[in-house]
């Protein structure tokens, strides 16, 4: 093999290998991407039944109902708008009434998001900017909870 | 007082850390050796300096001097003393402090062990790593100073989030540090070896006992992290494909393709240009992975409106080291010279290959961490970018580097011959073969494809054996003369068959866990009985127990098999009084065969318990495979070549070199 052959075959390689990737990756971009909205985005925009996506927002205050075995009925709401949430399984730990949540899942067709997926493990970073904006606004911001300290108090520390 | 003193020592580092930056780069261009020695001792004061700094905030959070605001915040008396001491590093600024400190330590150690170094090159190295820590330290003193007091001291601490609360935890931090920044030795000996204009072999077996040892530190510290998110956040999972955990990872890939790439180096005097480069990408991913955690960019997007100076901070640190590293490189690189040819299918050609692969799955997980931070920065849109984004991009890119690890090591340097491997690694085929049918024949349910990974898995672990076989002439050669080669087989040839099993290890506890994992929801009372994986968990009843500083709701199961008793788990639910926070305590069996992993969820109506069961097969070997690949590092960092030889060997190169100059 000449040198020329030799660093052909490595661009060709090179060039195949990148290829795939680009080709996977936008591939993926269009299936496995989950877009994310509060109550009132949900509202407005009018999302189809059976589109997945993550909903984030509060827990309202005395929404939460415990139904027989582990389904549990909550309201997500943005203090603009809400949205019924019906979820089966064990909810996590930062899990709580008036704090913040994201649910992962698809709307019903009775207008009910069933979530598959509720975190609220690193709570403050599922807070969506204009919720936060408009509690603190609102004067309801619960800094202490939610920001406590520093950024890394909360979630894992690298 | 105490905290004075360390605030002094952060301040005199920074000082001793610019002088360590400009004497010696002034020297190698004056090629004055006075100036260029002022580097080594400057090093050293360095990590002095701010090892005094540490401890001051150490000892500040072991005695809680709540007059310091940095203890206040993460920590409080009444928490353990492990906890008070891992504290340290449990918030933004000790981390910081730690970072540093380590950074320190990795100069420190190449001034006083680099003696048989070219002055230069030393100088440089030196200058360039001291550059980073002037950085970095400025970022502390101005932006996040953990020394700053409180008037009038409170009384009390608010606490340490209690999820950190861990051992796991505790050292997590310590070695991930490590691994990024060891990673900073490479990239310090590239930038010199740019600033010098010159390159050689010789410069390679002097970057990979560093990034050696970087590269060990990440493994155990990603493994760590992984351990900890698996039995503390209560859902049973390994990784999650979190930007955090994204952060670390992407460092660790692209710190893999730098080992191999420098052996190519080291051995053939190929690649060299690539080398470097991927040195600096390598600790630019670890700056970036620096950047992401601390910044606050990913935990809340407020973090810039919040503390703007941090994050911009660190985005201008980033600007600099990365642009001016990559600008130098376009400079600078076309003078290094090319060299070592070699065919396609060779020892060079794999690992070019194992390079190519590796950099890309790294594209791919940066694309999928940073491509949600773009959308929402030019648009507006919030996405995620989760787990199938990276099962549809990341494993079809590393699946093939995964069957071609093998023939690697049987391919000789320069040309190979791709038949003869293929040859020898007739026998672990088979076995792997064998693997993959027999799970096929007593799987009952999952995935298709998880019969090919567990084969995939068992391929990687013989085909490290057959190479280890191969080396020593098993069956070949009389038992005698195996033994004889086994005893003389370099270290580091152990240590390339260790890490590539643990690979292997991890792959088959991967896909296990993934493909045939059992989980069952329960709304639970006393007395019930559930049936998981063969086990029969009876639920007895909860109680309430108080730790020392939180108080738990303990559920108690007994476990049995068959009839027998396994075990009894205790799954409970803390709840800590000073910082307002509940933790999950996940209760784990860990029986050959895997993990029964039970958690106690909240009280339901009519008496009952929500109750979480997992069965995850071979998860352990997922930790075991890291721990593995750990040790392999560390073997091929025990050969004496790497320590002694070598260094002697390439100085009286370099003494040629100079001399015929």
């Amino acid at each position: 093999m000449t040198r020329k052959q030799r660093r052909g075959v490595l661009i060709g390689t090179c060039l195949v290998v990148l290829g795939v990737a680009v080709g996977l990756v936008l591939y993926a971009m269009r299936d496995s991407i989950v877009f994310f909205y509060s109550p009132s985005e949900v509202a407005r925009m009018g999302i189809a039944p059976g589109q997945r996506f993550r909903l984030g927002g509060l827990v309202e205050a005395g929404s939460v109902v415990r139904g027989e075995g582990t389904t549990i009925r909550f309201t997500v709401t943005d203090k603009a708008s809400t949205l019924p949430v019906v979820f089966t399984g064990v909810l996590p730990d930062l899990f709580r009434e008036g704090q913040g949540v994201v649910a992962e899942g698809v709307l019903g067709p009775d207008g009910t998001f069933q979530a598959d997926n509720v975190l609220a493990k690193h709570d403050e970073k599922y807070m969506p900017p204009e919720v936060a904006a408009k509690l603190k606004q609102e004067g309801v911001w619960r800094g202490d909870a939610q920001a406590a300290g520093t950024p890394d108090a909360q979630g894992k520390v690298n | 007082m105490i905290a004075e003193i360390g605030h002094y020592a952060l301040i005199l580092a920074l000082a001793v850390a610019i002088v360590q930056t400009v004497l010696p780069l002034i020297g190698t261009r004056l090629r004055d050796p006075q100036l260029m020695n002022v580097a080594a001792p400057a090093a050293q004061a360095e990590f002095l300096l701010i090892a005094i700094a540490f401890i001051a905030l150490m000892t500040a959070y072991v005695t809680s001097d709540f007059s310091v605001e940095n203890v206040w915040r993460n920590s409080h008396s009444a928490k353990p003393l492990l906890y008070k001491i891992s504290g340290v590093w449990g918030n933004h600024e000790g981390s910081m402090v730690l970072w540093v400190l380590i950074l320190s330590l990795f100069g420190a150690a190449v001034a006083t062990f680099g003696s048989n170094l070219p002055r230069e090159l030393k100088a440089n190295v030196l200058a360039v790593q001291g550059s980073i820590g002037a950085a970095f330290l400025l970022f502390i003193i101005t932006t996040s100073n953990p020394f700053i007091r409180l008037d009038p001291a409170p009384f009390d601490g608010q606490g340490l989030n209690p999820v950190l609360q861990d051992p796991a935890l505790a050292f997590h931090p310590p070695f991930l540090y490590t691994g990024y920044v060891g990673f900073s030795m490479a990239f310090s000996f590239a930038v010199a070896a740019l600033i010098d204009g010159r390159i050689d072999a010789a410069w390679a077996r002097w970057v990979r006992p560093w990034t050696l040892a970087a590269w060990m530190c990440l493994t155990l510290g990603i493994a760590m992290g992984s351990w900890w998110a698996y039995y503390e956040l209560g859902w049973g999972g390994f990784w999650f494909w979190d930007p955090v955990e994204n952060a670390s990872f992407m460092p660790w890939l692209s710190g893999t393709a730098l080992l191999h790439s420098a052996l190519v180096m080291e051995k053939r005097d190929a690649l060299k240009v690539w080398t470097v480069l991927l040195a600096i990408i390598t600790f630019s991913l670890s700056l970036m992975g620096t950047f992401l955690v601390r910044s606050g960019v990913l935990t809340s997007v407020h973090a810039f409106a919040v503390d703007p100076a941090r994050g911009i901070f660190i985005l201008a640190i980033m600007g600099v080291f990365i642009g001016g590293a990559l600008t130098l490189f376009a400079w600078r690189a076309p003078l290094l010279s090319q060299g070592g040819l070699f065919a396609p299918i060779s020892r060079e050609g794999a690992l070019v290959l194992n390079n190519l692969l590796l950099t890309t799955a790294c594209a791919a997980v940066f694309v999928g961490t940073l491509y949600p931070l773009a959308l929402d920065a030019l648009t507006g849109d919030k996405i995620s970018v989760g787990a199938p984004f990276f099962n549809l991009t990341f494993a079809p890119l590393i699946v093939p580097l995964l069957i071609a690890v093998p023939f690697g090591p049987l391919l000789a340097w320069k040309r190979g011959d791709l038949l003869a491997a293929a040859q020898r690694l007739m026998a672990a085929a088979c076995v792997a073969l064998a693997a993959i049918i027999f799970v096929l024949a007593f799987r009952q349910k999952g995935p298709w494809l998880a019969p090919l990974g567990i084969g995939l898995g068992v391929w990687l672990i013989a085909g490290a054996l057959t190479d280890l076989a191969y080396r020593v002439k098993l069956f070949e050669a009389g038992s005698s003369e195996t033994w004889r080669r086994l005893r003389n087989l370099q270290r580091s040839a152990f240590g390339t068959m260790l890490a590539h099993a643990g690979v292997g290890l991890a792959v088959i506890g991967i896909v296990s866990t993934t493909a045939w994992r059992s989980e069952a929801i329960l709304a639970m009372k006393p007395g019930e009985t559930a049936d998981i994986a063969g086990y029969t968990v009876a639920f007895k009843g909860v109680e309430e127990r108080q730790g020392p500083n939180y108080s738990e709701r303990a559920g108690l199961f007994e476990v049995s098999r068959d009839g027998a008793p396994v075990t009894e788990l205790t799954p409970s639910k803390r709840a800590f009084s000073v910082e307002r926070s509940a933790t999950t305590e996940a209760g784990i069996h860990v029986g050959w065969r895997g993990d029964l992993y039970a958690v106690l969820g909240d009280p339901l109506k009519s008496g009952a318990y929500s109750v979480r069961l997992y069965f995850n097969p071979l998860v352990r070997l997922i930790w075991l495979g890291a721990l593995v690949m750990f040790f392999g590092g560390a073997v091929s960092l025990s050969d004496r070549r790497l320590r002694v030889g070598a260094p002697k060997r390439a100085q009286a190169k370099v003494a040629a070199v100079s001399a015929a100059e």
